[in-house]
């Protein structure tokens, strides 16, 4: 006799607990194993490039924000500064300390809770997350200190960023960073020597070092391949060739070692931080520049390690008040054309879990 | 026992027969409805108090307060939560096959709550029925539930549900093995398969005499309970609800209280046979049975607290390779040792089980290795021959 | 940094009994969470809450706000008053369509306008949302936020950060990388 299964199609989403917002998989099993995966996205599309192209450039700050939301400050300052280059605006010392202290922080908390969530997509109940999501609050709290909003900051200006950080910011971020490595200690005991997040994880969802380059990956799925590219190294922007830090890479590409590549990065970021903290200078926060900015002509490509990977934004300006063209590269989208890749021939336990390593934002995805 | 009447057939000898000793009232249809009642109002106050526990323990372990808001410290919220699924309104799919559908819930409710028929609460004798087959109708009872999770999966005809009422009845099937071939150490010592009689007969706790049948009596038990990590019907993250994404209110209310129920039974029937049911000093017998329950709910939840779940063939590997072997090479030791050892001595058995027990448990680990579970997908299709096993640097 | 090849796989689960560990302590300790509505926590000065606050002595209708809201969201009417100043007609903010970036506020040249503190302002009916003169007047209930106004901000109470509340005196192992 023989035994045959019928192959079976399910829409993984856009409404699922698991798609970090709303995104779709048509996904064909043949039992429980997937033997097929097309990603569907855009049900988050807001034009946000569109958008753009009608404001001025400071207008199109709080956009950003609206893109990686998990991440908005090192969206901002991707935004600002493609234009700084576009413009030329210089920053003022003070301003690049801050922005340094903003962006490794935003990593943490973006890292944070991307371990949590893979780790609840695992099938923890919602604890591991829940012990993140205390240490990411802790960041929101400083980032409320320090421009009055939680998750969309609307923080970096051209030229420099909006506020200069209160007296009771700096001893509040040395608290934070002489706790931190306490908190992913904690995180380490209850995730990496865990045999069932092993079992779950080893293995699964290999991203060979070669399809990572040519699929364009970047961020800590790619590093997680074994690639060492790290953009604050390979072309260091604002003052990153100040820092001693290390690039954390995994060996074999897969789930674990994308999830061990993120808490050394959160490690690393509470180096970089504690360097930062020792030697911000005094002085202006905010460079002198034109309500209306009208760069020359011409295009620009800028673009940062944001905690999901290479963000770039393209602009082009006809020496108008508003871009002629706005493009984002986001990182997070690269990442995940190669779902079906990682996915096939696992079960549909993996690929919720493959999928959750990527560690997608819908909001950057969609635009 | 009491001396049973000639003629072996009819209600009343049936009832006769499973009427303890020393029932004052004589008639046994009043013990049939006095026990029924405190058996069902004895599970209900539990699964409600469990529900209490869990979401405020769970809620602790996440640095969280939990539900505090109905009545003091949110006693009543389970019965707040109740109000409100009975005022929800019933979506039954359009497609869906509406005989079962509707039948689901009731079919995995009710084995839950008739589990405490043998389940000695009040005392010795103290049950409805002192079955002398007290195991076996347990373990015919409680797999009752897995139709019930099998027809609602099927019946409300959505791919999540079906998905989860497949892994349900595998693992179901899977996991009863093991289950049933630790407690039959336990019956190996207590000589006897009534439960009444398995209380009784424990002197010491079975949980030092049987270490390793107490474990994989536990981790077997979470898998027929669904309890983490082996909650795999109801994988949130991966099958959103499992078996009853497609029910609402008072349906969803009663596997809701399935779930609990089936999970106060396991409570309930671990701490009768591994930790002297009611047994203990000072408090009244049915205190002391509650508190062993909770303790093991607690281990319960604790473990739901701070483990992912398996993954599917892992779950099955985990049944079928290591907790069926090393409960039958208990049973055989447990046999052995019943056989030749004297039993007016059993307090040294305690240590020498135990280490029997860490002995094979590290043995038994080497089995699990990492990596694998990737199957070769061809033209769309599982390729069957020989999973391919991915090489892990650990 | 750690090698990841120094991870064992330990098999028997004293990886499991770690993390079980690290949650019963956690158990053991506070809950970091509050009940919301009677323990309110205390704001950030700069605080961006869903209000704004108008002076309309200090307007002079230069609508530069207007002009800079990304939204097209701040309605300012004037005409021709005495002394060759503006008198301010309308002056409407749509708070349900706008983002609360504090564009406005920052480029506001005469501090005529602040962000609010207030966040409890959900309403039944959308034109509840559509904030005009009379409503964006400073009041006991209706306090500015230090967003951008530093005046302000100094005199503010201090922010409650979970960092306070929650915090770890010392660290175990004090090494950062």
């Amino acid at each position: 006799m023989e035994v045959r299964t019928e192959p079976f199609v399910l829409n993984l989403g856009p409404h699922h607990p698991s798609t970090h917002g709303v995104f779709r998989m048509r996904v064909t099993f043949d039992g429980e194993v997937v033997t097929d995966v097309e990603p569907m996205f855009g049900y988050l599309h807001r034009g946000i490039e569109k958008l753009a192209e009608g404001r001025t450039y400071t207008q199109i700050i709080p956009l950003t924000d609206r893109l990686d939301y998990l991440a908005a400050m090192s969206n901002n300052w991707g935004y600002v500064m493609a234009v700084e280059k576009l413009a030329g605006v210089p920053v003022p010392e003070r301003a690049e300390y801050l922005r340094v202290i903003c962006g490794e922080l935003m990593r943490i908390a973006s890292h944070a809770l991307a371990t949590g969530f893979l780790i609840n997509e695992l099938g923890a109940f919602f604890t591991p997350l829940m012990y993140m999501y205390r240490e990411r609050e802790k960041i929101l709290d400083l980032f409320d200190m320090l421009c009055g909003q939680r998750l969309t900051y609307n923080y970096m200006r051209i030229g420099g960023v909006s506020h200069d950080a209160p007296p009771e910011f700096f001893p509040a971020v040395k608290q934070f960073v002489r706790e931190m490595p306490s908190y992913i200690d904690e995180y380490e005991g209850l995730i990496t020597t865990n045999e069932i997040v092993l079992s779950r994880t080893k293995g699964v969802g290999v991203l060979p070092r070669n399809l990572a380059i040519n699929a364009s990956a970047s961020g800590p799925f790619l590093r997680a391949s074994g690639v060492q590219w790290d953009l604050r190294r390979k072309d260091p922007y604002s003052i990153y060739d100040r820092f001693k830090f290390d690039i954390p890479t995994g060996q074999n590409g897969d789930v674990y070692d994308r999830y061990w590549v993120r808490i050394n990065e959160m490690r690393q970021s509470v180096r970089i931080l504690e360097q930062a903290l020792a030697d911000i200078p005094k002085g202006d926060h905010r460079s002198r520049v034109p309500h209306l900015l009208r760069p020359p002509v011409g295009e620009v490509y800028g673009h940062i390690e944001a905690p999901r990977g290479e963000l770039g934004y393209y602009l082009v300006s006809d020496n108008s008040i508003a871009p002629y063209r706005f493009h984002v590269r986001p990182a997070t989208m690269i990442n995940l054309t190669t779902l079906r890749e990682l996915a096939v021939g696992w079960k549909l336990a993996d690929l919720i879990v493959i999928f959750g390593s990527i560690d997608v934002v819908l909001g950057e995805i969609d635009r | 026992m009491a001396p049973l009447p000639q003629n072996p057939g009819g209600h009343s000898a049936v009832l006769q027969q499973a009427l303890p000793p020393d029932w004052p009232l004589g008639n046994p249809w009043l013990h049939f409805i006095t026990f029924t009642i405190i058996a069902i109002a004895f599970g209900m106050l539990m699964i409600i108090a469990f529900i209490y526990v869990e979401r405020r323990g769970v809620a602790r372990f996440q640095i969280r307060l939990g539900p505090n808001r109905a009545g003091p410290e949110g006693l009543f919220q389970a019965f707040a939560d109740l109000i409100k699924l009975l005022l929800k309104e019933d979506i039954v799919p359009a497609r869906a096959d509406k005989l079962v559908h509707l039948m689901a819930p009731i079919i995995a409710t009710v084995p839950a709550l008739a589990i405490f028929a043998v389940v000695p609460i009040f005392g010795n004798g103290a049950l409805f029925a002192d079955l002398n087959v007290g195991l076996l109708y347990v373990v015919g009872i409680s797999s009752i539930g897995v139709v019930g999770v099998f027809m609602a999966g099927w019946g409300s005809s959505n791919k999540y549900a079906l998905i989860s009422a497949m892994r349900g009845v595998a693992q179901m099937v899977s996991y009863e093995i093991p289950l049933v071939l630790a407690a039959l150490g336990v019956v190996l010592f207590a000589g006897s398969l009534s439960l009444n009689t398995i209380v009784d007969q424990q002197g010491i706790p079975y949980l030092l005499l049987q270490p390793l049948a107490a474990v994989i009596y536990f981790l077997a038990m979470s898998a027929e309970t669904n309890r983490s990590p082996f909650d795999l019907l109801e994988a949130e993250s991966e099958i959103i609800a499992g078996y009853h994404t497609e029910y609402s209110g008072m349906k969803f209310a009663l596997f809701y209280v399935a779930e609990y129920g089936h999970a106060v039974a396991a409570s309930a029937l671990f701490s009768t046979f591994f930790l002297g049911g009611w047994k203990g000093p000072f408090l009244p017998p049915v205190l002391w049975l509650m508190i062993k329950m909770l303790v093991v709910f607690f281990v319960g939840f604790w473990v739901r607290a701070t483990l992912p779940r398996l993954r599917v063939d892992q779950l099955m590997g985990f049944a079928w390779k290591g907790l069926l072997p090393l409960a039958v090479i208990n049973l055989v030791i447990t046999a052995i040792e019943v056989l030749f050892w004297p039993t007016q001595s059993m307090w040294p058995l305690v240590p020498v089980n135990i280490v029997i027990a860490v002995i094979l448990v590290l043995l038994w680990s080497r089995i699990f290795t990492l990596g694998g579970g990737k199957i070769e997908v061809k033209q769309g299709r599982v390729e069957v021959k020989g999973a391919k096993t991915v090489e892990v640097k650990v | 940094m750690p090698k990841q090849s120094k991870l064992r796989f330990n098999k028997f689960g004293s990886g499991i009994l770690k993390g079980m560990s690290v949650t019963m302590k956690n158990l053991l300790g506070r809950a970091i969470t509050t009940s919301y509505p009677e323990h309110k926590l205390v704001v950030s000065k700069r605080f961006r809450g869903n209000d704004f606050v108008w002076y309309p002595d200090k307007c002079t209708g230069c609508a530069t706000c207007a002009k800079s809201c990304p939204q097209g969201n701040v309605k300012v009417v004037t005409k021709r008053g005495e002394e060759n100043a503006y008198d301010v007609e309308t002056f409407e903010i749509d708070t349900g369509r706008c983002t609360f970036c504090g564009l406005c506020v920052e480029s506001c040249p005469y501090d005529a306008l602040c962000l609010g503190r207030e966040y409890e302002l959900a309403q039944y009916r959308r034109g509840g949302l559509v904030l005009s003169k009379k409503d964006l007047l400073e009041s006991e209930a209706r306090q500015p936020s230090g967003y951008f106004r530093p005046k302000i901000e100094k005199k503010l109470p201090k922010q409650t950060l979970l960092l306070e509340r929650a915090g770890r005196k010392k660290s175990k192992n004090g090494s950062s990388a």
